[in-house]
């Protein structure tokens, strides 16, 4: 790789392909363009609209539990006749646990993690960091295709006798563990392991693609504190991955031998389960949640951070005002990231662990708030002062600052032990958990792909849809989940195919379905999103280079960027969030405009050589 | 339009506020005050929690709100030019960190009280009133026999039932939690109490009835398909009448069908 250490010098060219074809001129066939492409574009482009219909799938299944919650046992529209001829068109309870089990499965390792790293992460990182493609292009295809043996098992696993994982998406066992604990905790388990050990894989691949590329690859001029903070936030995320990840992967086969091997790591000895044999051995069952949550509480980061940093670019941009306190912001990140390995025992406060433990997970719990309110205060210091555009982008990112703060202070009363051992298991948790993963995550990445649409296909997407979209899914989530903390408050169990049974739960039921309602509406306002997504694919407005005058090297590059990215390499001046400069009359400064009288401390040329 | 989202953002903070406000009158709210005195402290911490999460709440929003209103943007204005205020950061690290600090160092003693064996009341420790195992999808309660002490092994005279605790109201019981088989979760909503129930293990669980009622026992870990009937019942009583209730349990179990007959 000449790329290691770029210097303008050498960079002066179109691309720099020594041995690499993505570099060079040639003109790829369709299957090599747009198939097995090793351009990150296209790449991040696939990981988008692979997950976007993915996000169908989750949320159709997410439809299916309300519908129980609301109407237990009563026939389900549409599907129930296909589903469930033979027993009255009902969900049955098998088969609720493998919903909701299903869906938080597909909407973590198929939805969420891969748009936010997959997607963004392969379609920003190179453009923002003024790269012309990632650092490893071919581990970076196989990642999107290592995607697709998870769908395929995922999907098959409903075929399987017993049908799909219903252990929930934790798959804590024994009931995980022993074939006869549940009908589904035969073939479909099995085949739920194998594939979250293939999205494991296909996140490490992009891991340790995404570390090197921002580590090596930047333009010259680009330091560190001169990164947007999507780009830390990648970053971040792939070193939680790198180190995480590894963890469940081998939390998961152990639990696999545990199931065809005859091991027991999670199981005691003289368990009787279903009239099985007993079990012989000595394991235990809390060793999976401490290995799990090990993995899946910075998981829960890694389905945040990046959408952090990409509201963060487009709060700047659209309040036309330099990013409030950047460098506590990129701190902040760093500690929320750093803490999150510290707190994983949060959620096992009523698990039986040592008490005594607990407590040291509580303080370390509080302790990760600390970063999350920074952050908060600093995207309102980044409004405050500024010339506020409303365009959804931007109103995306007003939603998620909002209802970021909302998860955020319920996370408060979990990280209260004693009031977590009533909320624990409780549609409490639930709330929390939609508030930080949709009302903030979701939320941001419907903005990032209006904002960054134009870049990725030259054309704009209907603001006005936008906004339809925007303002039928907001009341559409806060009605379904903002009376969750009610739910939880009231001790509802999640979990529960028919909560009615207990007395306490009964009158419940009418805020149940309104909720339901709620959520359809939600559901069909997604095709909204999927519409003005496809339409203005093909007959949205042209799009320029830069359409939303912002500062971002990747507005240097043509719309969209052709094979390559850019003309010529950038060099860059400055980091991206100089909007309302005094230095020039525009109300934005990009990072590659080279201004004559400015105060600069650092000559780009020798950054380069350092970098 | 600029202003009909400053109005659209509040419009939602307000009727989130709403909701909890109208929430305890619609019945969206605890099961009652709690029914034991760690319930009461553990509601107690709830409040302290709702009156410091719902002024941040409301500040934020206000904040937000503010923001929204003053800074949307006009034709040819210009945002202030600034990157941020050393002074800020540190005033709002700091306070939000005491503001944790305190909640953290507040609740350890309600936590302690819950779960550290020192501090249970020891005469309950020393004589738990029954041991509970959950099983697919049930709740089998053992009995030591009246005037025995709970062994760790089942002994001939221990009485048997399944889905139906009693015990004694107003003061400090103990049972010994187990399971069989999966994993369960021993709740009981009105006590504000919640502990799994983990195969290989066997851990104490207290609570204390104020009243002498009958509480919902709720599976509250993922066990199985039929999870949600997994329902069971916990029996608050005078201690004469559940002492009352294991010796009717007691001739109710070794019942063998003979006394009557010989009596003719
Ligand atoms: C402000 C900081 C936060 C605190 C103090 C916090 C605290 C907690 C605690 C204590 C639990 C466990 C509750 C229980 O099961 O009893 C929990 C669950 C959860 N949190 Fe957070 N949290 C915070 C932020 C976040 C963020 C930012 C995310 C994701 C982006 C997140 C995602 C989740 C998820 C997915 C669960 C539930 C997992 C499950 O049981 O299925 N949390 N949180
Ligand atoms: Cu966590």
């Amino acid at each position: 790789m000449s790329t290691l250490n770029p210097t303008a010098g050498t960079l002066a060219g179109h691309g720099h392909g020594d041995g690499h074809s993505h570099g060079a001129h040639h003109n790829p066939g369709f299957i090599s363009k747009y198939i097995f492409s090793t351009d990150h574009k296209v790449i991040g482009i696939q990981f988008l609209i692979t997950t976007l219909l993915m996000l169908f799938v989750g949320g159709g299944l997410a439809l299916g539990v309300r519908w129980q919650l609301a109407f237990p046992w009563r026939e389900l529209p549409i599907f129930g006749r296909l589903i469930f001829g033979s027993q009255g068109a009902g969900i049955s309870p098998e088969f609720y646990t493998m919903m909701f089990t299903m869906h938080a499965t597909v909407m973590i390792f198929l939805v969420i993690i891969p748009i936010l790293a997959g997607a963004f992460g392969n379609f920003l990182i190179p453009l923002q960091i003024g790269a012309d493609d990632m650092a490893f292009p071919v581990l970076n295809m196989l990642s999107y295709w290592f995607m697709w043996p998870a769908i395929f098992l995922f999907g098959a696993s409903f075929f399987v006798e017993g049908g799909a994982a219903a252990g929930g998406w934790t798959s804590y066992p024994p009931l995980s563990d022993i074939q006869q604990a549940a009908p589904a905790s035969g073939m479909g388990q099995t085949l739920w392991l194998l594939a979250v050990t293939f999205v494991g894989v296909s996140s490490m691949m992009g891991s340790v693609n995404y570390m090197t590329t921002i580590i090596n690859m930047r333009a010259p001029g680009l330091t560190l504190f001169r990164l947007p903070m999507t780009i830390w936030g990648m970053f971040i995320t792939a070193i939680l991955q790198a180190f995480a990840l590894p963890v469940l992967t081998a939390a998961g086969f152990m639990l696999v031998f545990d199931r065809l091997l005859g091991t027991t790591f999670f199981v005691p000895g003289g368990l009787v389960v279903n009239n099985a044999a007993p079990t012989v051995g000595g394991g235990q069952a809390l060793l999976w949640q401490h290995l799990f949550w090990f993995y899946s509480h910075p998981a829960v980061y890694i389905m945040l951070l990046p959408a952090m940093g990409m509201v963060s670019d487009i709060l700047a941009c659209f309040s036309r005002k330099p990013l409030f306190g950047y460098r506590p912001m990129v701190y902040s990140m760093a500690a929320i990231a750093g803490l999150g390995f510290i707190v994983w025992g949060h959620h096992m406060f009523t698990s039986g662990m040592n008490p005594a433990l607990g407590m040291t997970f509580m303080v370390s719990t509080m302790m990760i708030a600390l970063p999350s309110a920074v952050k908060t205060f600093n995207w309102l210091g980044t409004m405050w002062g500024g010339n506020i555009q409303f365009t959804v982008p931007m109103i995306n990112a007003i939603a998620f600052v909002s209802m970021f703060v909302v998860g955020g202070l319920s996370g408060i009363w979990m990280a209260s032990v004693p009031t977590d051992i009533y909320f624990h298991d409780t549609y409490y948790i639930v709330a929390h958990f939609h508030y930080v993963l949709f009302g903030a995550t979701l939320f941001g990445v419907f903005g990032s792909i209006q904002f960054w649409f134009p870049k990725m296909f030259g054309r704009m997407m209907s603001e006005r849809l936008g906004k339809l979209h925007f303002i039928l899914t907001f009341i559409g989530f806060n009605g379904t989940f903002f009376p969750m903390h009610l739910l939880g408050i009231a001790g509802f169990p999640r979990r529960l195919a028919d909560p009615y049974q207990y007395p306490v739960f009964e009158h419940l039921r009418p805020l149940n379905q309104g909720m339901t309602y709620f959520a359809i509406l939600m559901g069909f306002a997604q095709f909204i999103l999927l519409f003005n997504f496809f339409y203005s694919m093909f007959k949205g407005k042209k799009a320029g280079r830069n359409p939303w005058n912002a500062n971002g090297l990747e507005w240097t590059a043509p719309s969209p960027p052709g094979h390559g990215n850019f003309e010529s390499v950038p060099v860059v001046y400055r980091g991206p969030y100089e909007y309302a400069s005094p230095l020039v009359e525009a109300d934005y400064l990009m990072q590659t405009t080279f201004v004559a009288h400015e105060d600069r401390h650092i000559d780009p040329d020798q950054i380069a050589h350092h970098a | 339009m600029n202003r009909f989202w400053c109005l659209f953002f509040v419009a939602s903070a307000v009727l989130a506020v709403v909701f909890f406000y109208i929430g305890p009158a619609c019945g969206w709210w605890f099961p009652g005050v709690a029914a034991s005195p760690l319930g009461q402290q553990i509601d107690d911490l709830f409040y302290l929690i709702l009156a410091i999460t719902g002024v941040t709440f409301i500040g934020v929003h206000a904040v937000l709100g503010y923001i929204l209103w003053k800074f949307s943007g006009k034709e040819g204005k210009r945002s202030d030019f600034q990157h941020g205020s050393h002074t800020l950061e540190v005033v709002w690290s700091i306070v939000p960190a005491g503001v944790l600090l305190f909640i953290a160092l507040y609740q350890m003693d309600v936590w302690a009280a819950f779960r550290m064996k020192s501090r249970f009341d020891q005469e309950a420790l020393a004589n738990p009133i029954a041991e509970v195992t959950a099983r697919q999808f049930e709740w089998r309660i053992r009995y030591p026999a009246p005037g025995k002490v709970l062994q760790d092994t089942p002994q001939p005279d221990d009485l048997y039932t399944v889905n139906d605790l009693h015990a004694p109201a107003g003061k400090p019981v103990v049972i010994k939690l187990r399971s069989e088989d999966v994993l369960h979760s021993f709740f009981l909503p009105h006590l504000r109490v919640k502990q799994d129930a983990v195969p290989g293990l066997v851990i104490p669980v207290w609570f204390e009835a104020n009243e002498p009622k009958a509480y919902d026992l709720v599976c509250a870990e993922l066990c199985g398909w039929g999870h949600y009937k997994m329902r069971g019942q916990l029996t608050a009583q005078p201690q004469a009448d559940f002492d009352a209730y294991m010796k009717k349990l007691k001739e109710t179990q070794f019942d063998d069908g003979f006394k009557e007959a010989a009596d003719e």
